[in-house]
């Protein structure tokens, strides 16, 4: 297994294959930052969670280059992992039903309590057709989830695999890192 | 080859397989409705606090064994593994058991924080799984899989290629989730709940029902499978790669993945397609396409939720291990809820339990986020 290319995204950075961007936020407003400088044509960003917004900005700067058409892929697979699931987002959906007088549950934010959405909109932004999976671990265990990941390439269709960790435990302190695993 | 050595059903129906497959078979459900009147809906009901009716098979929390220090999740999770465990001479103290969790939301009812007897750190997935595992005292570390409504056959899927390509030689796949306040009302905000007992395929199907339970599948890595015992073929998650929350139009994903696992099997050995059919018009529609683009219109297709609801992550695991004691008596079981069919593709509906040939079976689930799987499951020794 050869990892290509990696991204990391914390709070007060972004990195690239070790090379690190110029940026000037912190924490939320970084990662509306870096869409605004490398994306910008996806206005669907806003609507999303943290979460989301964490792993399609790092899905961003990872891809940058390789599939500029976006070209239609099933050999691909989205595969990742974190330890606080989507609690950043629960805890935004928990208030919208917490007060008795003000109950409004809302469709749009309820989506996003589930971690596997972020694999969904990297696969709906690249479109990629193949597996896509959310695992959740109590702590990084790079051993599991290398064991994971070679297991993912047991689909014969699985040529390559975008994986890492993408966590989000309040919206100003997250972590991603994520990188490409080709057979 | 990956053989399944013991299985159990924790559900409202009943606490072992035999009681839930017997009950099942006679269409019994545990589906009741809810009402908001406090008075007449109990406790378990009234914690739930919600302003419309809803219909759901929920456990009777009274029944659940009382087990102190362990949240509701966390005690059908133990109580099925347990009975699964206790069928088997697996030692689970050794570093090739692997114990695979799937749940789309644990312990979510602690995070209105009204119970204070358990630390916030029980909301994490992993340290719930963990706590399941110290219990049994298994040493490798858990695996959760949260991949939405497809986690209990994503979790599946993923023991058996990790008993395949690692070391470990058993893997427990646990599939479980409990209703609150929190998941009933974003399904109501969805519009995805039906206010009668939900009809899968059905012409008047209008939504799902959710559900509670707890299944266990124990699979163990072997050379050959014995003649009566149930093998994990194949498995496929796909995308639809089109919307997180609206099936895709040409049921891409789940075409995909019902065709990865379909490929080159006789179809005359597919018995039947044990389907997700929640009941919703998106769902049982998109499925249709998905079975007439594979060509199996002709095949006997069956949905399990009329009897248990959408039980989440317990769905996949719960109705893989019914499909298997169905195939084991040569039939598949009726559709409840299920009259005149509804969607717009011909599908071979069962509306009755019915006799099939044939020794392999599918099943698929599909769920927010785009995600699809499809699993092939053949009984006896052969590839």
């Amino acid at each position: 297994m050869n990892v290509r290319r990696w991204v990391k995204i914390t709070p007060t950075e972004a990195i690239v294959d070790g090379k690190l961007l110029d940026t000037k936020a912190t924490g939320a407003a970084l990662l509306t930052e870096l869409y605004r400088n490398y994306t910008n044509d996806y206005p669907k960003f806003f609507k999303m969670d943290e979460l989301s917004k964490l792993g399609f900005i790092a899905a961003e700067l990872l891809l940058k280059g390789e599939d500029e058409n976006h070209a239609e892929r099933e050999d691909r697979a989205v595969i990742l992992f974190n330890r606080c699931s989507s609690i950043c987002n629960d805890r935004k959906y928990q208030d919208t039903i917490s007060r008795p007088d003000d109950f409004f549950p809302s469709p749009s934010i309820f989506v996003y309590t589930l971690p596997n959405i972020v694999t969904g909109e990297i696969a709906i932004r690249h479109h990629y057709y193949g597996e896509t999976a959310f695992y959740v671990l109590d702590e990084p265990d790079e051993t599991l989830m290398r064991q994971v990941i070679a297991a993912a390439f047991a689909d014969d269709t699985t040529t390559s695999v975008l994986t890492g960790w993408v966590d989000c435990e309040t919206h100003d302190n997250f972590y991603a890192h994520i990188y490409v695993i080709d057979k | 080859m990956i053989q399944k050595i013991a299985d159990n059903i924790y559900s409202p129906l009943g606490f072992t397989t035999a009681e839930n497959y017997a009950r099942v078979k006679q269409g019994d459900s545990m589906l009741r409705k809810y009402a908001t009147d406090h008075a007449v809906s109990g406790s378990d009901v009234a914690r739930l606090d919600l302003p419309e009716p809803f219909v759901a098979s929920l456990f009777d929390w009274d029944k659940v064994e009382p087990m102190e220090g362990y949240t509701p999740f966390e005690r059908i999770v133990i109580q099925s593994v347990k009975r699964a465990a206790e069928q088997t001479d697996i030692d689970l103290h050794s570093p090739r058991v692997l114990l695979v969790v799937s749940t789309t939301k644990g312990n979510i009812d602690l995070l209105d924080g009204h119970n204070t007897n358990f630390s916030d750190d029980r909301l994490q997935l992993g340290n719930a799984a963990q706590r399941i595992a110290d219990y049994f005292g298994i040493v490798s570390r858990p695996l959760v899989v949260s991949n939405a409504c497809i986690s209990g056959l994503s979790a599946q899927i993923t023991a058996m290629r990790m008993l395949e390509t690692s070391d470990y030689e058993t893997a427990i796949v646990v599939g479980a989730d409990v209703q609150s306040r929190f998941i009933i009302s974003g399904f109501q905000s969805f519009k995805a709940l039906s206010p009668a007992e939900c009809r899968p395929f059905d012409l008047e199907r209008v939504g799902l029902n959710l559900g509670e339970a707890a299944a266990t599948i124990i699979y163990n890595k072997v050379k050959r499978v014995a003649e009566d015992s149930w093998q994990a073929v194949k498995g496929a998650v796909r995308n639809d790669a089109s919307h997180i929350s609206n099936p895709s139009k040409t049921a891409e994903g789940c075409y995909r993945s019902l065709r990865s696992v379909t490929d080159g099997v006789d179809r005359a050995d597919i018995a039947f397609i044990n389907v997700h059919g929640t009941s919703t018009l998106y769902n049982d529609e998109m499925e249709a396409v998905a079975i007439a683009r594979a060509g199996l219109q002709d095949t006997p297709i069956n949905s399990l939720k009329g009897y248990y609801g959408h039980t989440m992550g317990a769905a996949g695991v719960l109705e893989t291990i019914l499909s298997m004691h169905a195939l084991d008596e040569g039939l598949v079981l009726a559709t409840r809820g299920f009259e005149e069919l509804g969607v717009s593709r011909r599908v071979n509906v069962s509306a009755q339990n019915m006799p099939v040939s044939g020794n392999a079976f599918v099943k698929l689930l599909s769920g927010f986020g785009g995600c699809n799987a499809a699993m092939l499951f053949r009984k006896g020794g052969e590839a």
